[in-house]
């Protein structure tokens, strides 16, 4: 298994991240593909992981040994998509087909359908309690990986994301940590008015986490939170990521329009001014 | 049934180390052996089954043969979805066992019972629904669903029905168990409703009437290859299960049945109507509202000859 950390600079991975965005709205435009601005939302949280903290080997992608990450999201497929062919594991030529007829890359991930993908996700909820099975069968094979397990707010109202957090620390899980992608919106409103969300961060704690707070924009600090997985406490790690919708395209952050609207042509070349890209 | 699952999983995970036990808060003492031989293979997931059915995916997906053990609606119906995307979309081989299946819990009253999940289960691709007959079949379930590939959904009893093979039988997912050969009739028993079917054919046998009986224990693959055999030569081939006419065992052959060229066969579904129990009984009261009893299936299928 490689080192944990790439040699990219902070610089670089600002850049990285900046790429990211600018080819998720490429990909929405190119294939009409909705949940935009949910792909925006959790760029950072994914680049900290892949270019920071995470154990893995590009080549091997199916390595025993390697640390697992799991997009629960599966709306954000894209970001995911993205990423892990900036980060090396397929060509970034097969971005260009996604959504399309016959791809492997769909709208939501499908089961071992691009090397580094540990989870068809797309029905919220089912992310924390498979990364929990990953998390034991560690511990029952001697295997000292990790599971990171990344959410929405959203996904937060799913029975199932509390069912899996009682669980975890009463396994106490030190090798388990989630993130959840808190950009206070969900489809149709704001999360914190659907349900009561405002206690997110202290909901993890109480249900016996460690649990913070970062800006889920910062980069260093994302990375700096994962990586105190496994935590010494001996409890699973929550890290509630402060976002913004639609980041880095200022007419798209925080406007839920995003969740579903598509970028058109001019919007795509604003997008890529406002992105240094150009 | 349970105790003999109890005793099988046991046997099964010393000699396995893949096999890791998932309990939704069931089983008190029942499995003080297995934490005792296996401690760390050993999870009471408490009572959040969807959480459960995830964690078995994940270990699954990680090399271990996780076997998902509690009541059969909390184990079905309330997971159906962490069923269909976490275990079967994945294809991982996740064993999941419901206990107390079909009217086993007549008196806890309907929230209790399973008449449906396996017409539920029967639907999702790649899973095989297992309804073994006895305590030694439950042996031979458990045994085959670790050795099979796919996902296996094995629906038990609680304790004491009574035991109708003499030993061991070979147990195959897919392959029904001919218990007694017959010549005018013949009857595909699902599950628990064996020792009754046997009854049948015995009060048959009294009237002049030779019955071929058969375990039919699995739903999903159904054993076609004995379907067309019997079939073939049977004037009147009967279903028996203790769930719900519509979607299980009958359903299946039903609908395998629309699909075959000249069949002469009559086909004859017994099992419990499309309605909910609200009497409080008993399983044997339950079964008898439902004419799920040896003279109640004898008697109609005398009628229908």
């Amino acid at each position: 298994m490689s080192a944990t950390a790439t040699d990219a600079s902070a610089a670089d991975l600002g850049r990285i991240a900046r790429e990211i965005r600018f080819k998720l709205v490429e990909m929405s435009h190119a294939a009409s593909t909705p949940h935009l601005g949910s792909a925006m939302s959790c760029v950072d949280i994914l680049v900290a992981a892949y270019w920071r903290v995470l154990r893995l080997d590009t080549n091997k992608p199916a390595d025993p040994a390697r640390d697992r990450f799991i997009l629960s999201k599966g709306h954000a497929a894209s970001a995911l998509y993205a990423t892990l062919a900036k980060r090396g594991f397929f060509p970034a030529s097969l971005l260009d087909t996604f959504a399309q007829h016959k791809s492997p890359l769909a709208e939501q991930p499908a089961p071992n359908c691009a090397p580094g993908v540990e989870l068809a996700t797309g029905s919220l909820g089912h992310g924390l309690p498979v990364g929990i099975g990953m998390a034991i069968a560690a511990r029952i094979q001697h295997q000292d990986y990790r599971v990171f397990v990344c959410m929405s707010d959203g996904e937060c109202n799913e029975g199932s994301v509390w069912e899996a957090a009682m669980f975890a620390p009463a396994q106490r899980l030190d090798r388990l940590c989630v993130i959840v992608d808190y950009n206070k919106w969900q489809a149709t409103g704001r999360s914190n008015e659907i349900m009561h969300l405002p206690s997110l961060v202290e909901k993890w704690r109480a249900f016996g986490w460690s649990a913070c707070e970062v800006d889920g924009h910062d980069i260093a600090a994302l990375a700096d939170a994962m990586r105190r997985t496994p935590d010494s406490s001996g409890k699973p790690v929550a890290i509630v990521a402060h976002t913004v919708k639609g980041k880095g395209v200022s007419f798209m952050e925080d406007d839920n329009n995003w969740h579903y609207r598509i970028p058109k042509p001019d919007e795509v070349a604003a997008a890529r001014k406002e992105l240094g890209l150009v | 049934m349970r105790n003999a699952f109890a005793k099988q999983i046991t046997e099964l995970a010393q000699k396995d180390p893949r096999v890791v036990l998932l309990s939704g808060d069931i089983g008190n003492r029942l499995f003080d052996e297995f934490k005792a031989r296996c401690p760390d293979r050993f999870y009471n997931c408490g009572v959040a089954e969807a959480n459960m059915v995830g964690v078995a995916a994940g270990l699954a997906m990680s090399g271990l043969r996780p076997v998902c053990y509690t009541i059969t609606p909390f184990v079905t119906y309330r997971v159906m979805e962490q069923i269909r995307v976490d275990v079967c979309y994945h294809h991982q081989p996740v064993v999941i066992v419901g206990t107390g299946s079909g009217l086993s819990y007549a008196s806890l009253g309907s929230t209790h019972h399973s008449c449906e999940e396996m017409g539920m289960l029967r639907l999702l691709p790649g899973l095989a629904v297992v309804a073994p007959a006895d305590a030694l079949e439950v042996r031979g379930a458990l045994k085959a669903a670790l050795r099979h590939p796919h996902p296996v959904y094995i629906r038990i009893g609680k304790k004491g029905e009574p035991v109708v093979h003499k030993s061991e039988p070979e147990f195959v997912i897919g392959k029904a168990i001919t218990v007694r050969e017959g010549s005018d009739a013949c009857l595909l028993s699902a599950g628990t409703m064996l020792p009754v079917v046997l009854e049948a054919a015995d009060r048959r046998a009294a009237a002049g009437h030779s019955t071929k009986v058969v375990s039919f224990h699995t739903i999903k693959p159904l054993d076609t290859a004995l379907l067309s055999d019997v079939f073939s030569r049977f004037r009147l081939v009967a279903t028996i299960e203790e769930h719900s006419v519509l979607g299980g065992l009958g359903g299946a052959v039903a609908e395998w049945l629309a699909d075959q060229r000249g069949s002469q066969a009559r086909l004859l579904r017994f099992g419990t109507a499309d309605e909910f129990l609200h009497e409080t009984c008993e399983q044997e009261h339950a079964r008898e509202h439902f004419g799920l009893t040896a003279e109640a299936i004898a008697a109609k299928m005398m009628n229908d000859e």
